[in-house]
């Protein structure tokens, strides 16, 4: 007999044929920090900042499917650690300068940060080479902040039905790239108005003449933590995919 | 500069030649990186019109695999193995005298377009190294001589095929035969005669010899095998037998990348037909039709041999239509060229290369034996275990179950190499103790054995009565020896370059993991580093292992956490007394200001503190 239930950090949650962890675990209002993760769209498993222990196991929750009995560990110290070194990385092998960055306060990388009671970025620097444009009207692409979670690439292609970005190079040189003879988003069919110009969640991909409406102190994460955040606006989704 | 009409028609006559599927990406951009020493973004614009996918596909794949480039290479693109087996027969002195006779630096092509140097992963030619590759071609048994050579041939813009074959000659080095290498099996006998059983009892003998996996992850062959016959669990439930339409993949893993592993190069050399007639064999059992041979592209020279294998094999009814004239056994093997990423070794990596992709390991569950090439159901075996699963449809499970141990059954052929007398190709059953296994080949003052490659373990002189074995140490078959004269950390240093070059940069902890081990490794080594650099080190070391996507990142810190384990005072030994030392070198820092006012006085010059 089937009960459909797993457990989180000891509490019973139950889940649908066809969950992962995270979507168990968000629509029973359990918060897993991260970022290339976003409910609207196929999940993706590469910032590892969801890794949970399921029966003593580390996985990707987004992608993990959640099986009956499953004990799974979320909110411990050990995963917390791991989560803060994980955005450490992302920190260090980008080129993030939180105060002068228009995404400041709504930015999710940043957010997840503060959740994880992360101080400094630990490691030294990379400090990439990496090419900004500004070529179309509407969009800015500031690779510098790219922490290529693939959203931008998955809305345009499964949303948008644009292919305007993808991933390429290999290893520490893997960055974000742009479907045109010029490789510029102005000779794209991007619009401002495009999924894809939604999703960034760091300030990778910034719609112009916006810049600082909302002043830095008064934006979402200046006031509300990304775990209230997160659950409120997913737990609708969720909600909403599952009936 | 744009391509001209009748290079634009080369590219397209490539597209053409490989029946313009997307599929092929990866096999038509090989061939135009031959053609034009890069692929130029025009050609991509055409490749990408071609085959119709998006032109961001055939960019991300050209600057994914080392082979392919966006900037031109030279006419001959010479590369020398890094792998450490070849460090210690000289090849950095080689390269630096390569470079000194052909005035040009590695990495960079000549102001010519004559020729570029790089260097490159292990090639696979580790008991006949300092290895390299000329345009693809496989450079044996390199020294002073030879490269002086090369450095002529070079210089007089000789065509390659006019070079003298024994520069290219690779020698199988077949050291002890065993179980499988002893005998040659006569090509068709195995296919034939569990025709003549029945597929089905041939099934049951390959279940009851135990036969794992060979690549080293060790999963029971029967298994797979089994499972991709049953296929996915939404197909079982179709009211209509969907199962029976679905189509079958069957993928012979041959992207031996592995440094120090060699095996594979041998058996496709000298027992292709073995390797062959096993997968036709699973192809019967799980109900395949189409199978791909996924070659390294560093083993190019070896594809003219397996093709002409491949059309005797047709000839003989073996492959192709109606083999051995049974109605409806259907089987022909293709053979895909990889290009230089040891990423697609890992299976999913693998059916995403061979599918003209990147090589980035899928999300599991789903497996590819479910969810394999195309969404399919896909077996993924190496070359050893299609050839040992032919031998066992001959002769029997119980015949190979009664070599070997409880729990690994059979042989295993090992690649030797390193500091012995006679690197080269040993089989053993499995259970041999690496003692034995080191007299066999003489060695002599050994320190330590690297087993299984850099994703296994180091292994210290104190342990060397342990056993191969699943049970013990599993191996794909990488065995490389260290003498007392070696350097634990320089090693491992190689080790740790290795996997930050070859991680595919998907997920985040291997991606930047795996370069800030290498740097914090670096740094150690240069004699900058401090206690907590050791406890750096070994903290990152685990986060890597324990976060990473797939089995690369899930290793890549085994070098470190295994030498560390072994040898701290080797670590301890190099560190500085300092509580704390920069990363970074603040004199260094400043050669860059030096060089542009031209100035190097003592002024110019920054002293470490504490240094």
């Amino acid at each position: 007999m089937k009960d459909n239930t797993i457990t989180i950090d000891g509490k019973p949650v139950p889940f649908q044929d066809g969950d992962t962890v995270m979507d168990a675990a968000t629509r029973a209002g359990v918060y897993i920090p991260h970022l290339c993760h976003n409910p609207e769209f196929t999940p993706h498993g590469s910032c590892k900042l969801c890794t949970v222990k399921v029966n003593g196991r580390n996985c990707s929750a987004c992608t993990f499917p959640a099986a009956d009995g499953q004990q799974v560990l979320n909110d411990t110290k050990e995963l917390n650690d791991a989560r803060r070194t994980i955005t450490q990385m992302l920190f260090v092998e980008g080129n993030h300068f939180c105060p002068s960055c228009e995404k400041s306060g709504n930015c999710q990388l940043q957010a997840v940060g503060y959740y994880l009671n992360m101080l400094d970025t630990h490691f030294p620097h990379f400090f990439p080479n990496r090419r900004v444009d500004s070529s179309h009207p509407d969009i800015f692409l500031d690779r510098d902040r790219c922490i290529l979670c693939e959203l931008c690439v998955r809305a345009s292609r499964d949303v948008d039905g644009k292919n305007v970005f993808a991933i390429s190079g290999r290893g520490i040189r893997t960055h974000l790239i742009v479907n045109s003879s010029t490789g510029k988003l102005k000779d794209t069919a991007m619009a401002a108005t495009d999924k894809a110009a939604q999703v960034c969640p760091v300030g990778a991909i910034i719609v112009k003449r916006q810049g600082f409406e909302v002043p830095i102190g008064e934006r979402l994460y200046d006031h509300h933590p990304i775990k209230d955040v997160s659950l409120q606006h997913e737990m609708e989704v969720a909600g909403g995919d599952h009936g | 500069m744009p391509l001209t009409d009748a290079q634009k028609d080369s590219v397209l006559e490539f597209v053409r030649k490989h029946g313009a599927k997307a599929t092929q990406l990866l096999q038509v951009l090989r061939e135009v990186q031959d053609e034009f020493h890069h692929v130029p973004s025009d050609a991509m614009e055409l490749v990408a019109l071609g085959l119709g996918v998006p032109l961001t596909q055939v960019q991300s794949v050209t600057e994914f695999y080392s082979f392919l480039s966006t900037e031109p290479r030279g006419q001959f693109h010479i590369l020398i193995s890094d792998s450490i087996s070849d460090h210690m027969s000289g090849s950095r002195e080689l390269m630096a005298h390569l470079c000194g006779k052909l005035n040009v630096a590695p990495g960079e092509t000549r102001a010519d377009g004559r020729v570029s140097v790089d260097y490159t992963s292990c090639t696979g030619l580790c008991d006949q190294g300092p290895a390299g590759l000329v345009n693809g071609h496989a450079l044996s048994r390199l020294d002073r001589a030879r490269i002086d050579r090369i450095a002529e041939l070079v210089d007089g813009n000789t065509s390659l095929t006019d070079w003298p074959r024994e520069i290219f000659t690779v020698r199988d080095n077949i050291r002890k035969k065993g179980l499988l290498l002893d005998q040659p099996l006569a090509p068709g006998a195995a296919l034939k005669w569990s025709m003549m059983r029945g597929f089905d009892s041939t099934f049951a003998e390959i279940d009851k010899s135990g036969l794992r996996g060979r690549g080293g992850a060790g999963f029971q062959t029967a298994w797979k095998w089994k499972f991709c016959f049953e296929g996915p669990e939404e197909l079982a439930v179709c009211p209509v037998d969907k199962n029976q339409e679905a189509e079958r993949y069957v993928v012979c893993n041959a992207d031996e990348g592995e440094p120090g592993t060699f095996k594979d190069r041998v058996l496709l050399q000298s027992y292709a037909h073995q390797v062959f007639e096993g997968m036709t064999i699973c192809a019967a059992i799980v109900g395949a039709h189409q199978g791909f041979l996924y070659l390294r592209g560093e083993y190019l020279y070896l594809r003219p041999h397996l093709e002409a294998i491949l059309a005797e094999r047709r000839r003989q009814g073996l492959l192709g239509e109606k083999i051995l004239s049974r109605a409806g056994f259907d089987f022909d093997i293709e053979i895909h060229l990889g290009a230089g990423a040891y990423i697609c070794g890992e299976e999913s990596a693998l059916i995403e290369s061979l599918e003209g992709k990147r090589g980035v390991p899928r999300n599991r569950p789903p497996y590819p034996v479910t969810h394999g090439y195309l969404g399919r159901p896909t077996v993924v075996n190496n070359v050893e275990t299609f050839a040992a699963a032919a031998y066992i449809a001959l002769k029997g499970g119980e015949w190979f179950a009664a070599h070997g141990t409880e729990k690994s059954k059979g042989s295993k052929i090992l690649s030797i190499c390193g500091d012995c007398e006679r690197p080269g190709i040993y089989e053993y059953p499995f259970g041999v103790t690496v003692a034995e296994i080191l007299r066999d080949c003489g060695a002599r003052d050994t320190m330590g054995v690297q087993v299984g490659g850099p994703s296994g373990t180091f292994i210290a002189e104190r342990e060397f009565g342990r056993r191969l074995a699943f049970e013990d140490l599993a191996t794909g078959g990488s065995f490389m020896i260290f003498d007392r004269t070696r350097d634990v950390l320089e090693i491992a240093r190689n080790f740790t370059h290795f996997f930050a070059h070859e991680s595919c940069g998907f997920c985040t902890p291997c991606r930047v993991g795996t370069s800030l081990l290498k740097n914090e490794l670096d740094k150690i080594c240069l004699g900058h580093g401090t206690a907590g650099d050791l406890l750096e080190l070994t903290n990152l070391s685990r986060l890597v292992k324990s976060t990473s996507h797939c089995g690369l990142g899930q290793t890549a810190a085994n070098p470190v956490l295994s030498t560390l384990e072994r040898y701290p005072e080797l670590y301890q030994a190099r560190l500085n007394a300092l509580s704390f030392e920069p990363g970074f070198d603040l004199d260094g820092e400043l050669a860059i200001a030096r060089k542009l006012t031209g100035r190097d006085d003592a002024n110019a010059h920054l002293e470490q503190e504490g240094a």
